[in-house]
């Protein structure tokens, strides 16, 4: 078995009064996986990934990469391990092209930090064709304000997929998205994973969760409550699951099927 | 050979589309310049007027490329004309201390890169509005000057015919140097803007500041030397005008500030940040340049220099409007 | 059971904060822009007094200030609905010399003054309605389209007056000039038009359905829209109140200084100083929240500081220098402010 590429351990997170996360137990596999981060308002879950991102220190509690325990984890340590993390509108400049954004503050540079227009463009063309983005009319030089939600998500997907990211984590990618395009932004993020990036997303849609996860890992007022495999479950059984939490019955510890 | 005209019309398409905003600039300056030469063929056709217009042009063109750093990082600066200011007061000092003219430059474009640093400081550090910060700036450098030369100019005539002045201001087979020196910035101007990291830079910070932030660009740092980027010019401008008007006195600057404004909005690079085009810059400047030179030859009375101003503004703002929307 | 413990301590808190937030403690948190720009107007004045008394003492100097501040407090008072809306307008002063040339040139022409001053009111109106239509209907950005309208009007000014100056001299003394800028006592009544100029916009800003409007509208458009404001008119209404102001400004100008005097090519010293005195006073220039009084006093502070500069026995140099100082030291200590 691999090694886990990201383990947090009794992570505790307190503002003032409101205990935000108490004493989690969160992993991601060594190997490339999807993990679908489900929970009501207020559950944790934004906390859960800023601390991962580094935005937030934990109270208490440790962080490991690949086993290494990391000391004083911070927004630049993220990144350099590999952990990007994806905002819904906020992610992308409107007005810029794709490729700039692609590149955003890791523009392609010769001498004198001249921009090597023409190699971006071509890399972010790849690239787009690589995670499935099959326009016909706009290329990599087309400004991001013309294309869809769906399709702007997938740039700023592909982004952090180019950087390989060894975790990419999505902010509600889905909502205010038609089915269609939450089933390109699937598409995405299983090509995603092909090529080496796990992917946490967090979600309200049970039914998204449940399309593309392959593990399930549901928060509840700073506590995980449950983690289900997809496969060992049914969507509907997962909504059953998730009332029930909902309504106070089930506390932690609750497993169902192996992960 | 269809494939090759596809191709030829696909890269035109492109190219328009690319540069949609200075296209429409050059539009209202020929449409504006044909009508003048309509009213008024011989001056239009004439040397001389374009000589005349030449004097100022290059000042203009300057500080409105310089300009576009600024606003397409979603800031704004209204204190330029007071830094020309300053960097003409720093050339006469070293001129009076005896020193190189030179050097005179030199120090000029370092007080003018300066100003600009703290402009840019007191922005992002302090976290004042460009508006109103550069506004407070403004009067604080124009009554430094008045305080210090109390109010009295300095000519400079005894430059003229000196190689220092031919530098600047000759003309070399009959085409004036600050043109030359403008056409030199605005070539550095693109190639920064347009080609190097900083302009694209800039361009993600004005659009998207905490989506630029998050991808590791020191926002900060951009800003400032955009606002540096305008100090220099800034400084540039004033060894011209000091130059041109073999003078300086303590109110130079004064006047380009709405001038400077228009031409860049004319030009189209919008105020709300992550857009800039210096070359609509540029054309706007020569449209700014043009009406300041021939409204009264094309028998209008200057007096209504400014109406003509007003009304281009706005028929340039309308224009840029219908050409594409704000996101 | 956890949850109605979790409710009780909800309540519990609702209720400290509405504790420690009560009547005078709110109103300060509220204004405390505006109140602290107050107080260092007040510490102001004092040093000028101890520096100076035999000047600051005594009305002449007042009498002085009180001439030329109305007008500046006239201009800043409805800027600051436009600021607040996210707007700017950059025009005003333009829209004051267009306003006061059509006052004279009726006036001069024998009209009766109060309907060349309502004329000039509904010029100035009617400039802001064009300017709120290129911002509103057609989409401009309102400041490069307000700095195209100064261009024009100061241009239509130019060439419609042939720069040819209009003395109003004939005025003084009349029943209207004694209404607007006559003395009562010695006290200047156009300091009296200025404070209930104050008070309008006090009233419509932080007590009517306009105000509370365009503070929504300058804080979330979209959720504003939503709400069934009409984000169009309001906005539209904000630069028509400028203009009407302009006019008004415009005549009191007019027989401030006795004459009607096209300056080709205006500096722009009284519009960066009035925007100063809204921004100084703590209206921030991202909208949505903004104080009248705050401008008023922000209004006076300049006025005074450029007085007591000169009294205090510095040149008039002095004073620019001074402004932009105060600018600068008054939005760092907005900065502190911030409740965030």
């Amino acid at each position: 078995m691999k090694t886990k590429f990201l383990e947090l351990k009794n992570v505790s997170k307190s503002f003032g009064k409101v205990n935000a996360l108490e004493r989690v137990n969160f992993y991601i596999k060594g190997e490339p996986e999807i993990v679908g981060l489900i929970g009501d308002n207020g559950a944790g879950k934004s906390t859960l990934i800023k601390i991962i991102a580094g935005i937030h220190t934990p109270d208490c509690g440790e962080i490991y990469i690949n086993g290494k325990r990391m000391e004083n984890w911070s927004v630049v340590k993220s990144r350099v391990s590999g952990v990007e993390t994806v905002y819904q509108d906020r992610a992308l400049a409107m007005q810029q092209t794709i490729a700039r954004n692609i590149f955003m503050g890791r523009e392609l540079t010769g001498i004198f930090g001249f921009v090597k227009s023409k190699l971006q463009f071509a890399e972010a063309d790849r690239l787009m064709r690589t995670i499935g983005f099959t326009s016909k009319v706009f290329a990599s030089d087309s400004a991001v304000v013309n294309l869809s939600g769906g399709e702007r998500q997938g740039v700023a997907i592909a982004r952090a997929f180019y950087f390989k990211a060894n975790l990419m984590i999505l902010d509600e990618p889905t909502t205010a998205l038609s089915l269609t395009e939450a089933q390109k932004i699937f598409d995405f993020i299983r090509q995603a994973k092909k090529g080496g990036s796990s992917c946490i997303f967090i979600t309200h849609n049970i039914y998204h969760a449940y399309d593309v996860s392959d593990r399930c890992v549901v928060l509840d007022r700073g506590k995980i409550v449950m983690e289900t495999n997809p496969e060992h479950t049914t969507a509907e059984q997962l909504v059953k699951d998730m009332q029930k939490i909902a309504h106070g019955k089930v506390r932690e510890g609750i497993n169902n099927g192996r992960s | 050979m269809a494939g090759h005209r596809i191709h030829v019309i696909t890269s035109i398409s492109r190219f328009i589309e690319k540069n949609r905003r200075a296209l429409i600039a050059l539009l209202v300056l020929s449409v504006m310049m044909i009508i003048f030469l309509i009213l008024n063929p011989q001056v239009f056709l004439n040397p001389l007027m374009y000589k005349a217009i030449f004097k100022t042009l290059s000042m203009f063109i300057i500080l409105a490329s310089a300009m576009v750093f600024v606003i397409a990082s979603g800031e704004i600066d209204l204190s330029f004309g007071s830094i020309v200011g300053l960097a003409g007061w720093t050339l006469v000092l070293t001129l009076e201390s005896g020193l190189s003219p030179y050097l005179g430059v030199l120090f000029a474009l370092i007080a003018g890169a300066f100003v600009g640093f703290i402009n840019g400081i007191i922005i992002t550090r302090l976290g004042i509005s460009s508006l109103v910060s550069t506004i407070g700036m403004s009067f604080l450098i124009r009554g430094l000057i008045y305080i210090g030369t109390k109010g009295a100019g300095t000519p400079v005539v005894y430059l003229v015919g000196t190689p220092f002045y031919n530098a600047f201001i000759g003309s070399i087979w009959g085409f004036p140097v600050n043109m030359l020196w403008a056409l030199g910035f605005v070539v550095l101007s693109v190639l920064l803007f347009d080609h190097h990291k900083f302009g694209a830079q800039i361009s993600c910070v004005g659009d998207n500041l905490e989506s630029s932030q998050e991808m590791g660009i020191n926002v900060a740092t951009i800003k400032i030397l955009a606002f540096v980027y305008v100090g220099i010019a800034s400084a540039i401008v004033a060894v011209q005008s000091t130059l041109t008007n073999q003078i300086f006195y303590p109110g130079s600057g004064d006047g380009l500030l709405l001038i400077v404004l228009a031409a860049v909005f004319i030009g189209g690079t919008p105020s709300w940040g992550g857009i800039g085009t210096i070359m609509g810059s540029v054309i706007g400047a020569c449209i700014i340049g043009v009406i300041n030179s021939g409204i009264v030859a094309a028998g209008v009375s200057y007096l209504f220099k400014e109406f003509f101003y007003g009304l281009i503004i706005i028929l340039a703002l309308i224009s840029h409007k219908l050409n594409g929307k704000r996101c | 059971m956890a949850d109605l413990e979790k409710k009780q301590n909800n309540l519990d808190c609702n209720q400290e904060f509405r504790r420690s937030r009560r009547g005078i403690i709110n109103f300060l948190v509220n204004n405390r822009r505006a109140l602290s720009v107050f107080i260092v107007f007040i510490i102001l004045m004092l040093l000028f007094i101890i520096k100076n008394p035999k000047i600051f003492l005594h009305r002449e100097i007042y009498e002085a200030i009180f001439r030329s501040l109305p007008i500046r407090i006239v201009l800043a008072l409805p800027l600051v609905f436009v600021i607040v809306s996210k707007e700017i307008d950059l025009s005003f002063v333009s829209n004051m010399t267009f306003s006061l040339w059509i006052f004279a040139a009726t006036a001069k022409a024998g009209w009766n003054p109060f309907l060349c001053m309502l004329l000039a009111i509904l010029a100035g109106a009617l400039v802001g309605l064009i300017n709120g239509m290129l911002v509103v209907r057609i989409g401009l950005q309102s400041m490069m389209a307000t700095i195209g309208m100064k261009f024009l009007l100061l241009g239509l000014v130019a060439g419609g007056s042939n720069i040819i100056p209009i003395p109003l001299t004939f005025l003084v003394n009349t029943p209207f000039y004694n209404t607007f800028v006559g003395k009562i006592g010695n006290f200047p009544v156009q300091m009296i038009w200025a404070v209930m100029a104050l008070v309008i916009a006090m009233l419509l800003f932080n007590y009517h359905k306009f105000g509370s409007q365009i503070s929504c509208v300058g804080d979330n458009l979209e959720s504003s829209r939503e709400m069934g404001i009409n984000v169009a008119t309001i906005k539209i209404l904000a630069f028509v109140y400028v203009g009407i102001a302009c006019g008004f400004a415009g005549v009191l100008s007019g027989l401030t200084y006795l004459s009607f005097y096209p300056k080709p090519g205006s500096p722009d010293e009284l519009m960066l100083a009035v925007l100063a005195s809204v921004f100084i006073g703590g209206t921030p220039t991202t909208g949505g929240v903004g104080t009248i009084f705050g401008a008023f006093i922000g209004a006076c502070t300049i006025r005074f500081i450029e007085t007591g500069i000169i009294e205090a026995g510095l040149s008039g140099f002095f004073t620019q220098f001074f402004m932009g100082l105060i600018i600068l030291l008054a939005l760092t200590s907005h900065k502190f402010h911030k409740s965030h």
